[in-house]
């Protein structure tokens, strides 16, 4: 069948679009990143990354994210289990309750994680009761009890979609040959949920690394992760465009080298067919 | 084994309820504390009410993601239609890649390198105030897209291709056919990204952050303003009320209406928000 | 039936990235009748409708239709209408409204509208299911969905798309009937697109055999049966022993060593043949009496015959007989004149031979037959 012009044009508006307002502005940070105030071509705001506590910085939202991500994890994984194994009625009932904090914003859910853990918070005040006192509000420990709270939705859902999805066959199947419940756990449901865990991963690990909010409220400046300082960079007092544009360029960069080891550890064999972001 | 699994169900449900209770439980409060309790009153709520600028930013809000999610639902229907009849493997996924980079890009990066954008040209163009509705409504587009199309590219696979020729088979032009027959088919997946957009749009903070103007706050913004000051129990009440009035609207959306196949459509749609992210849904498109 | 012509396609060509799925295609439908182009999948059956239908524009070569030429015209403006294979009924309409759906397009006033739908639907048997939605129909249901939207249009030429593939043998069978009787009521001319040769023999007027984009044989399905033009047509249509022969004169053949009289004639002297002897054809006799011998090696029972394999010389003969015989006996065949049919060598002829390579060629042939052809 022929295509008419009319046809073929419906993707022009979006492809002005993508171009105007997706890739122009990487383009612009790009720009950013690598001039200085006056506008002239400079290698300054890249290096300095490599001065101070940058790298610090870097290396702890790194490790922060990860341990929250694998947090996540673990959480997750058992979870999704424990959901498939519930009557059709229950699974409902439960992603239905795993979805609806995911509808109350960050930022107010986060503020209500201080009132929890703040040294007159909530834990505490019940804890004083029997004469005991613990610090958490502006610990490492606060921001990833925020950051797991904020993303293990995400880690649950792909890998209870993913779990459900499994051919209930495949664990007939293999209980016939002669498997135990364990073995139907690692040698079938494990392998066969690893593409979950990846996107898991995936949609939990990018805004972990990324995040801003969280920190500055749960962390309480006592530390400053990556987001943060961007953030400062663009509506902080100390306002420079230029060197906020490196760090997140740098910021683009190491999540996309890590999403490309994560690609590779998903499935060798398929890397190169997939788009890198 | 079964009650192991079952304490630890209802120990991770208390710490995803947590907060929620906390905020539900204060925003009563008679004092003005955030952590204790001093009677019982709606105070907080009286207040929120009375306060012009909470509801401004309301106004604001819904105005920023009705727009947003009615012209990104516009672009992306056009643009799934264009992307699914190229024919071109190598455009094709050179398309879907750079449609998907705002979903996989970390929103703090979207978000700066449009305000370069728009601070760039603004300063080209000499403006005073560069950072308007319309750079919020632009960048709340652009992130909202590759939801809106990912939501209606998998309706458009499954359309058996004989649809169209059957309508035009019947005497549709290509026009009549699409309005007839393509589009009523592919509403339920124009429907998933219309709402998955106003939802996003709704609930974004972080680039909102970087591209709203001071003359135009959302309510997230409200809310972040609010908290950088001395706290008080009245943002509580504000997210105490957004909270019940999306917890009716979810309830409603899966018990209330239609049949179970069509329930089960919607819970599948409002899971699609997140497993879109998935690279196996990528790795397909 | 009258002899008007109504179709032509005149030296269609069609290639696909490179590969070509129509080479140098001339076809011509009459007026009435009902014509089935019969083929393995991939052969180009599906395609060469597809244009007829305006859904694919040829490379080169041209569509003619009641005397005009109509490359140029679109699906929507032709006076054909098409069953698609898996139906592409309209999911979000319910059965009257997918029948009346073309009287809509072009405007047909309410009434005739009502009346003509009524019609349909005591034509293909579904009064009373108006108001059903489409997708809560049975397959046998929805196939005569998709007939009726077709039909009201009163189309000049009816094409349909492999339209029984997705249903069950029964439901075919009674199918076949129907779309019959339907055809000669209204007297439209169908072009049937199928893989499944039963059907193509005992539906037609007139089989077009097609493989690898060409057509091979067009005529009555009782000529492609008893005079198939090569080694190909013969062994899809039905079963056949297709030996190598040697014409030695007119009326005698040479094969397996030895001369039998035939009715064929005008071979050159000497020429190598194809010979296909149909299996009903050959009758068991006692060894002695045979013209050629050979040992039974396989006797399946297939209800109303047997199917018997013999060994003659190590060429793979497959019998049908109501006779039984027992694995491993000798036995004598015997041939009349005219169950001898000889072809001309032709590219095909190296392919198909004896039955020892049955199942694995059987599996060759009906491979991806319930598929689309293009992409």
């Amino acid at each position: 069948m022929k295509r008419s012009l009319a046809q073929r044009s419906v993707i022009a508006p979006h492809v002005v679009w993508s171009v105007l307002f997706i890739i122009a502005p990487l383009l612009f940070m790009l720009f950013y990143a690598f001039t200085g105030p006056d506008g002239s071509f400079t290698f300054e705001n890249v290096s300095r990354l490599f001065t101070g506590n940058y790298v610090l910085i870097f290396v702890n939202s790194l490790c922060l994210a990860l341990i929250a991500t694998v947090i996540c994890l673990i959480i997750a994984y058992p979870l999704a289990y424990v959901f498939t194994k519930l009557t059709p009625k229950w699974q409902k009932i439960c992603m239905l309750l795993l979805m609806i904090p995911l509808w109350m914003n960050f930022l107010i859910t986060t503020y209500s994680w201080m009132t929890i853990l703040e040294d007159t918070g909530i834990i505490n005040t019940i804890l004083g009761k029997i004469g005991l006192s613990v610090h958490m509000i502006n610990t490492p420990g606060a921001v990833v009890v925020g950051m797991v709270f904020c993303y293990l939705p995400y880690m649950v859902l792909p890998i209870y979609s993913v779990m459900s999805g499994i051919d209930h066959k495949l664990i007939e199947a293999s209980q016939d040959l002669g498997a135990s419940s364990r073995q139907v756990l690692t040698k079938v449901v494990l392998p066969l949920s690893v593409p979950g865990v990846i996107s898991g991963i995936t949609m939990v690990f990018v805004p972990q690394v990324s995040t801003f909010y969280i920190s500055q409220k749960l962390g309480g400046g006592t530390f400053q992760l990556i987001g943060d300082t961007i953030e400062s960079y663009f509506t902080g007092v100390s306002v420079n465009y230029h060197f906020g544009a490196a760090l997140s360029l740098i910021l683009m960069v190491l999540i996309i080298i890590s999403m490309g080891v994560m690609n590779h550890f998903a499935d060798p064999e398929d890397v190169t067919g997939r788009p890198m972001l | 084994m079964k009650t192991a699994s079952r304490i630890f169900l209802v120990l991770v449900f208390i710490f995803l309820y947590a907060p929620l209770a906390v905020m539900i439980l204060i925003s009563f409060n008679g004092g003005d504390s955030t952590t204790v309790m001093d009677g019982v009153s709606l105070h907080w709520y009286q207040e929120m009410l009375r306060d012009g600028a909470t509801l401004q930013a309301l106004k604001n809000t819904v105005l920023l993601s009705v727009s947003s999610a009615v012209v990104s639902t516009l672009l992306g229907t056009l643009a799934a239609l264009g992307i699914h009849r190229m024919r071109a493997k190598h455009l094709r996924s050179a398309v879907m890649t750079v449609t998907n980079i705002p979903m996989m890009n970390p929103d703090i990066v979207t978000g700066i390198s449009m305000m370069l954008l728009f601070v760039f040209t603004g300063t080209l163009l000499h403006l005073d105030t560069y950072l308007s509705f319309w750079t919020l409504l632009i960048a709340h587009i652009t992130f909202c897209l590759p939801y809106v199309i990912l939501s209606i590219l998998p309706k458009l696979k499954q359309m058996d291709r004989n649809l169209p020729e059957a309508a035009m088979d019947l005497g549709c032009t290509p026009m009549q056919s699409f309005l007839k027959v393509e589009l009523p088919f592919i509403m339920p997946g124009i429907v998933t990204g219309l709402i998955m957009a106003f939802t996003l749009s709704f609930d974004d903070f972080i680039i909102s952050n970087f591209t709203s103007g001071s003359g135009f706050e959302t309510l997230t913004i409200h809310i972040f303003a609010m908290t950088k000051k001395s706290v008080k129990p009245d943002i509580y009440a504000l997210s105490t009320l957004i909270f019940f009035v999306v917890l009716v609207l979810l309830l409603v959306y899966n018990f209330a209406s239609g049949s179970d196949e069509r329930s089960k459509q919607r819970e599948k749609a409002a899971r699609k928000r997140f497993t879109l992210r998935l690279r196996e849904e990528r790795g397909e498109l | 039936m009258e002899n008007r012509k109504l179709i032509e396609l005149k030296g269609i060509c069609k290639s696909y990235d490179g590969e070509q799925v129509l080479k140098n295609i001339d076809l011509t439908v009459y007026d009435n009748e009902f014509m089935t182009l019969l083929g393995p999948s991939g052969c180009g059956k599906t395609t060469t409708l597809r244009m007829i239908g305006g859904f694919e524009a040829p490379d080169s070569g041209e569509v003619w239709f009641d005397g005009k030429m109509i490359n140029e015209v679109p699906a929507y403006k032709r006076q054909v209408n098409t069953v698609f294979q898996r139906y592409a009924l309209f999911p979000h309409l319910n059965v009257y409204e997918n029948v009346a759906f073309g009287l809509r397009i072009n405007k047909t006033p309410e009434e005739e509208v009502s009346r003509r739908v009524k019609e349909m639907l005591q034509l293909v048997n579904l009064a009373g299911f108006e108001k059903r939605h489409v997708t809560t129909l049975s397959g046998g249901q929805q196939q005569r969905v998709a007939i009726a939207r077709a039909l009201i249009m009163k189309p000049r030429v009816l094409l349909l798309d492999e339209p029984l593939g997705a249903l069950d043998l029964k439901l075919r069978k009674d199918m076949q009937n129907e779309l019959k009787n339907i055809q000669k009521r209204t007297g439209i001319t169908f072009i049937y697109v199928t893989h499944d040769q039963e059907e193509a023999l005992s539906m037609s007027d007139t089989v077009v055999v097609m493989n690898a984009g060409q057509i091979l044989q067009v005529g009555r399905p009782i000529d492609i049966y008893n005079e198939p033009a090569n080694a190909f047509v013969a062994d899809f249509i039905g079963e056949s022993n297709i030996v190598d022969g040697i014409m030695k004169e007119d009326y005698v053949v040479n094969l397996a060593g030895r001369d039998f009289p035939c009715v064929d004639k005008g071979f050159e002297k000497g020429q190598p043949v194809d010979v296909v002897i149909r299996p009903e054809d050959i009758d068991i006799v006692p060894a002695e009496k045979g013209m050629l011998t050979g040992k039974v090696t396989q006797v399946t029972f297939m209800g109303v015959h047997y199917e018997v394999i013999v060994d003659i010389n190590d060429f793979l003969w497959m019998i049908q007989t109501t006779d039984f015989v027992s694995e491993g006996s000798e036995i004598g065949i015997y041939i009349e004149p005219d169950a001898f049919h000889v072809m001309p060598k032709s590219e095909w002829s190296e392919i198909f031979g004896d039955y020892s390579s049955y199942s694995m060629e059987h599996d060759l042939l009906s491979e991806n037959t319930g598929e689309e052809e293009e992409e």
